[in-house]
């Protein structure tokens, strides 16, 4: 069971006490877009096993959606950051960075 | 026979007598006893059959890796089965049942199975019971169930008298196990200052090394023990626990603990079990090591007891397991039973030792006590039937021909000591294989990793491998100075020198078929070498097949005993190392728990929390009939005496029709959202437009997800030019209010919009029906309630007969009808005035079963019927509420995808049946032809079905193929009795039409 | 007009703890900017805004629940005359205030063995809840705030709907013989 810490109110939290949400930095296609466009949007997720950008909201908490970096084979924890970004945050992909050398943002 | 011995028995108090019964039969103990000792004092050594061939079972172990010793505890509420007698402890009046036998424990009419052992060879299920395929239900199925399983399941109608619960705690450490090792980490870690929880699972501290007679500093280890206790008790920062089991390491220092607080003392008003969800830095494992039996044949009698286990018993509990001692062993630490016995006065028939030479310290000893010590040799027979008579000794490898025949009444086997390291596993810390002492211990490269991405279990200890006491207390030490950065010294152990042992894995070494046949490795499951060799034949290599082909392993001891002797002859027979055939996998619980400790206080009363309105205990009062919605629970209707449900609910819509109805609708959601961007926003949420709402005015909002289907719908109702009030359905007020907060915080961040669920901070109340403006006026009103003052669609503020009101002109009944909120605190309160004011108008108040009809009445949708996460707004006839005009909304671009505009969805009608019967629900309409399957083709299916009291007859609402084109046309539904209903296709809207009633 | 009901009027429960309900509390939700309404709290409620997790004690206490959300607690009856008066403060600075009075329900824990009856409850850590400092956690199933007024007394609002379930559940962690001795 996993432990975030809520970059909001700084609550380290219980995964009982949070509401996961499924992919983070998605792209909102909306009308005008391709099938193809859509469909990425709404159903494609690569399910990496390794580094991964989620959403998480601390529902039983200060009500906050918040975005954390974690490797999905170890739930090691890279580190949790303000849902109001499109990308990873400099210092996040640092963290990343030191941790899997291998992995780039662009992967 | 075991007995109870004159003198020893460290734990007992021998001043006090304890009365028990077993299977009936009154029998005595002394208070410190497991249940286990007191049967051995008692000369009760057959405790229970095996699995699947019944065989007489006696107890093996002394502790919680006791595969044998399972037994119903109590009786009534208080019954439970399969409980453990080794981990049991002692109570005045316990009652103990033995299990899986009929008639008796000692005739068992089951054990003609073991005649037929050969027929019932691993995997014997597969190859057995697949033909003839109807045989399966009417013949196989009913024996087995009656010939197999273990204790009775408790009765269905009986709730478990006891009470558990769940602590949450957040420390530095937590110690599993308190043998010297655990508190010697456990002491370290307090001394630092750490926030330590030290736990262990039985009610005595020291774990083997009082039992070994370990010196620690030059004195008994017992002393050093009790010192350590003391110390740790006076550190504020340490919390030691007793009776209570590491249960589970999970992910991120999550950890679980099993505290028995009250098992030893049933019936007192402690909580039985407490289930301890602890958060930690670290977690030590000091969990020790568990010894392994010998393969030989006959290894599975009554008698047949671990090495160790006699020891503890002996030294523990005053107890011998006979009077004439046959101990088998592949190394050293065996001798030690021979010494222990000795001691106590038993006889040492001899000690068999399959290695070629014994030369340690301790067999030196055993000899010199004048023991006979037989090298090279092995048991090749256990005979008795239900209790040990006398083995067979021969030479281990190259048989002559020769053997002893040894009479004996206890044998006590060794087979050298496997490192507990279920900790270390759980959460996918890795082995290695240990050649020189045959056992997996924990490979330090590989450890479980916590968030930060660095191991959190250390082992210490016997359960990292460090098997003999000297080695224990300086490998812990060694670990707690790299853990905590300080220097640590060990104590010093002083032990004997004790030579390698030997890994024997079968005995004979050449024993051949019909020898292995009867060599047990699962004592529970009844699985032999033979078992294990077969699979290996048929092909299964790998280690998790063959667990679960020959059931290794899957008894309730989870293979704590049998697993390395397992793996060990299925890589020999596989002709691989150990290694490469590798374990099963560890899960936790590391033994079992109870049900009631997992649920912890969720039962009764409290197993779901339950939403009560603020006139919940009117409705309770009246004795309405409740129904779960969403969470909430909310009067169904209120029968009247003698009244069935639905003479209740034809009862209510007549009265509400007909003059005054009242319904609680305060589990409505009720959002605000405001702010400059407001109108911008719910333009996006919902598929009409929000921002051209007139203050004062409401309008119904179809709210669809990302994807185009119909999420949840509601009145919106603007308050001013910056607010909106959104009404959602009663069970989805949380998820909108969270999907909004979603939208707003993660995707348009910057638009100037707060939102607050306001739910609760209403009470609602429906009041509908022809004489509703009169009960209102007659309550006295501040503010103009006539239609044309507040017209259909309208809302209004000000005080209704002293209330503070919110008034909705708002009708999901299709009657005039005013929705009125008031804050929860006058919700009761206003319900009483509204019933005082109404009686001359026979005010009735209605349930939602009543709403429902009566919405059916009109055509209106309901979430959750008429939607089931597949419809779209399209599909029900509600075009008119998606906007055209807006460029983009929440669903706009998912309802253009192909299969949302394909012309052959179905789509929503009324349907009438011809002979006015109400048609089931969610049953089918039938279309020509029959499906791949060869069902029949279908076009369609019910979403409501009601009696309407209104019209006397069924009306139902269901999604046709092309519906709404084929009005008029008659369609066929199936019934589950395979006969057919025919319905005419209509307009979903029955009653009211033009809505002429609810425009008044 | 007649009385006003809190979620369990006189609710009291005494055993390992004392638990209380604490009756009818005003209770108004601001979100808004709090560094940009600041005078404004402090011209109602007396408060500057709360550093983070912090409720701060006074004659209106002001809980800190969000970067953009406080809480502050009154007088039930004065509640609607705070939302005015923070209405007028505010003006036209962007934010919403509401009465959430009722929608509430509050119970007040008194004795030695807070920390370890909610400790049966809550995953939250309460060795490291000091006083002043609210925790917004979930008792059991539902979402409540916690925090301790001082050692021996804690406090805890839920929603009125499930009232009744969280007093049973502290009924049920207070009662005699569940002592753990932990905190």
């Amino acid at each position: 069971m996993l432990t975030l810490t809520c970059p909001v109110c700084g609550v380290d939290a219980c995964e009982t006490e949070l509401a996961a949400g499924g992919e983070a930095h998605l792209k909102r296609y909306g009308p005008g877009s391709t099938d193809d466009q859509f469909e990425e949007y709404l159903f494609l997720r690569p399910n990496a096993k390794g580094v991964h950008f989620e959403r998480w909201r601390h529902a039983m908490g200060c009500g906050k959606w918040f975005l954390a970096a974690r490797d999905t084979a170890t739930l090691e924890v890279f580190g949790t950051y303000s849902a109001q970004t499109t990308a990873p945050p400099a210092d996040i992909v640092k963290a990343i960075r030191a941790k899997r050398p291998d992995w780039s943002p662009e992967t | 026979m075991s007995t109870r011995l004159p003198d020893h028995g460290r734990l007992i108090d021998r001043s006090r007598q304890v009365k028990f019964t077993f299977n009936g039969k009154w029998m005595r103990g002394h208070p410190g006893d497991t249940l286990a000792s007191a049967l051995l004092a008692n000369g009760q050594m057959l405790v229970g059959r095996s699995f699947k061939y019944h065989r007489p079972r006696g107890i093996v172990a002394s502790g919680g890796e006791e595969p044998n010793a399972l037994v119903n505890l109590g009786r009534g509420a208080r019954h439970e089965p399969n409980q453990r007698a080794t981990t049991t402890e002692l109570f005045d009046r316990l009652e103990a049942r033995s299990q899986n036998h009929w008639p008796t424990l000692e005739f068992d009419v089951g054990a003609v199975n073991a005649m037929v052992a050969r027929f019932l060879p691993a995997g014997f299920y597969y190859k057995t019971f697949i033909h003839p395929r109807a045989f399966w239900k009417h013949v196989f199925e009913p024996i087995i169930r009656k010939s197999a399983g273990l204790g009775a399941a408790p009765d269905p109608e009986t709730m478990d008298a006891d009470r558990y619960e769940h602590f949450y705690a957040h420390v530095d450490l937590v110690v599993a196990g308190g043998g010297v090792a655990g508190l010697l980490a456990a002491l370290e870690a307090g001394r630092a200052g750490k926030r330590v929880l030290l736990v262990e699972q039985n009610a005595h501290w020291g774990g083997r090394a009082p039992v070994d007679g370990d010196l620690i500093d030059g004195a008994p280890a017992e002393i050093w023990v009790k010192n350590t206790v003391e110390e740790l008790e006076k550190m504020e920062n340490v919390t030691l626990r007793t009776r209570t089991m590491l249960a589970g390491v999970y992910d991120h220092g999550y950890v679980t603990a099993y505290e028995r607080v009250a098992d030893h003392t049933p019936g007192e008003d402690a909580p039985r079990h407490r289930l301890w969800r602890i958060r930690t830095a670290q977690v030590i494992s000091a969990t020790g090591a568990i010894e392994r039996p010998l393969s030989f044949p006959g290894n599975d009698k009554p008698g047949v007891m671990l090495a160790s286990a006699v020891r503890d018993y002996i030294v523990n509990y005053g107890v011998a397991p006979g009077d004439t001692l046959v101990v088998v062993t592949n190394n050293d630490d065996g001798y030690r039973t021979a010494l222990a016995a000795h001691r106590a006065g038993l006889k040492v028939a001899c000690v068999v030792d399959p290695r070629a030479e014994a030369d340690g310290d301790l067999p030196h000893e055993v000899r010199s006590l004048g023991i006979r010590v037989m090298a090279g040799s092995a048991i090749s027979k256990v005979k008795g039937l239900k209790k040990v008579v006398s083995v067979r000794v021969q030479a281990h490898r190259g048989y002559d021909g020769g053997h002893d025949e040894i009479p004996c009444d206890a044998v006590a086997m060794s087979g050298g000591w496997s490192p507990v390291v279920h900790l270390w596993s759980h959460c996918g810390g890795k082995l290695t294989w240990d050649e020189d002492q045959a056992c997996f211990r924990p490979d330090h490269d590989r450890p479980p990793t916590d968030q930060n991405g660095a191991g959190f279990v250390t082992c210490v200890g016997a359960a990292d491998g460090a098997l003999h006491g000297d080695v224990t207390m300086a490998a812990t030490a060694t670990a707690m100075a790299d853990m905590l950065g300080n220097d640590v010294s060990a104590p010093r152990v002083d032990l004997a020198r004790e030579a390698p042992l030997a890994p024997i894995w079968i005995m004979p070494e050449a024993a051949g078929a019909k020898k292995r046949a009867k060599m047990w490795l699962d004592f529970q499951n009844d699985v032999k070498v033979s078992d294990v060799m077969l699979a290996a034949q048929e092909g299964y290599e790998s280690v998790e097949h063959t667990k679960r082909y020959t059931t290794l392993g899957m008894a309730t001891d989870q293979g704590k005993l049998s697993n390395i002797n397992g793996l060990a002859v299925l890589a020999e027979a596989l002709d691989k190392g150990i290694p490469q055939v590798g374990t099963t996998t560890f899960r936790p619980p590391y033994t079992p728990i109870s049900m009631g400790a997992i649920a912890g206080e969720a039962r009764g009363e409290v197993f779901q929390p339950l939403r009560r309105t603020p006139i919940h205990d009117w409705h309770e009062a009246q004795g309405a009939y409740m129904e779960p919605v969403g969470g909430w629970r909310r009067p169904y209707c209120f029968p009247r005496d003698g009244e069935s449900h639905e003479d209740a609910v034809n009862r209510e819509i007549d009265a509400t029709r007909r003059s005054l109805g009242l319904l609680d609708a305060s589990t409505l959601g009720k959002i605000l959202v405001k702010g400059p961007d407001a109108g911008r926003f719910m333009d996006m949420l919902y598929t009409n437009m929000m921002s051209n709402l007139k203050p004062g005015k409401c309008r119904y909002g179809l709210m669809c997800s990302e994807n185009g289907f119909l999420m949840d719908d509601g009145v919106v109702v603007r308050l001013d030019e910056d607010t909106f009030l959104a009404h959602t359905t009663s069970g989805g007020a949380d998820h909108v209010h969270a999907h909004m907060e979603d939208w707003l915080q993660c995707e348009w961040w910057d638009w100037k919009v707060h939102t607050v669920n306001v739910t609760e901070q209403w009470a609602q109340i429906a009041v509908v029906g022809p004489n509703t403006r009169k009960v209102l006026e007659k309550l006295g009103a501040d503010f103009d309630l006539s239609a044309e003052a507040l017209p259909f669609m309208a809302m209004a503020e000000g005080k209704i007969g002293g209330f503070d009101t919110r008034v909705f002109r708002i009708s999901f009944s299709g009657e005039l009808s005013y929705e009125i909120a008031v804050p929860a605190s006058q919700g009761r309160a206003f319900w009483a005035a509204l019933h005082e004011a109404g009686a001359e108008w026979n005010a009735t108040a209605y349930g939602t079963e009543a709403l429902h009809v009566m919405r059916a009445e009109k055509g209106f949708i309901m979430i959750g019927d008429e939607t089931d996460g597949t419809i779209i707004p399209q599909d029900l006839g509600l075009t008119w509420a998606i906007s055209k005009k807006k460029e983009d909304f929440l669903g706009k671009r998912g309802q253009e995808r192909v299969h949302m505009t394909d012309p052959d969805r179905w789509k929503l009608v009324g349907l009438e049946t011809l002979d006015g019967s109400v048609l089931p629900d969610g049953c089918y309409c039938i279309a020509s032809g029959k499906n791949a399957n060869g069902q029949a083709n279908v076009q369609g299916r019910i979403t409501s079905t009601y009696y309407s009291p209104t019209l006397s007859r069924g009306i139902a609402m269901g999604l046709v193929q092309n519906g709404p084109d084929r009005m008029g046309e008659v369609v066929a539904f199936n019934k589950v009795d395979g006969s057919t209903v025919n319905a005419r296709i209509v307009s979903p809207v029955f009653y009211d039409p033009d809505g002429e009633k609810q425009n008044v | 007009m007649s009385e006003l009901a809190s979620a369990l009027p006189g609710a009291k429960y005494e055993g390992v703890v004392r638990v209380v309900e604490t009756g009818l509390r005003g209770m108004i939700t601001l979100k808004a900017d709090l560094p940009q309404s600041a005078k404004a709290v402090k011209a109602v409620t007396g408060q500057v805004v709360p550093k983070a997790r912090r409720i701060d004690a006074g004659d209106m206490s002001v809980a800190w629940m969000a970067p953009d959300e406080l809480l502050i607690l009154c007088d039930h009856g004065r509640a609607d005359h705070v939302v005015r008066d923070l209405a007028e403060q505010l003006g036209t600075t962007h934010h919403l205030a509401v009465n959430v009075s009722d929608a509430r329900a509050m119970f007040t824990l008194t004795g030695a063995g807070v920390k370890d009856v909610l400790g049966k409850l809550t995953p939250a850590d309460l060795a490291a809840l000091p006083p002043g400092e609210m925790r917004r956690t979930r008792l059991a199933q539902v979402a409540a705030a916690i925090w301790f007024s001082d050692a021996q007394t804690a406090h805890v609002i839920c929603f009125r709907s499930v009232a009744q379930y969280v007093f049973d559940l502290l009924a049920l962690a207070a009662r005699p013989g569940g002592d753990v001795g932990y905190h």
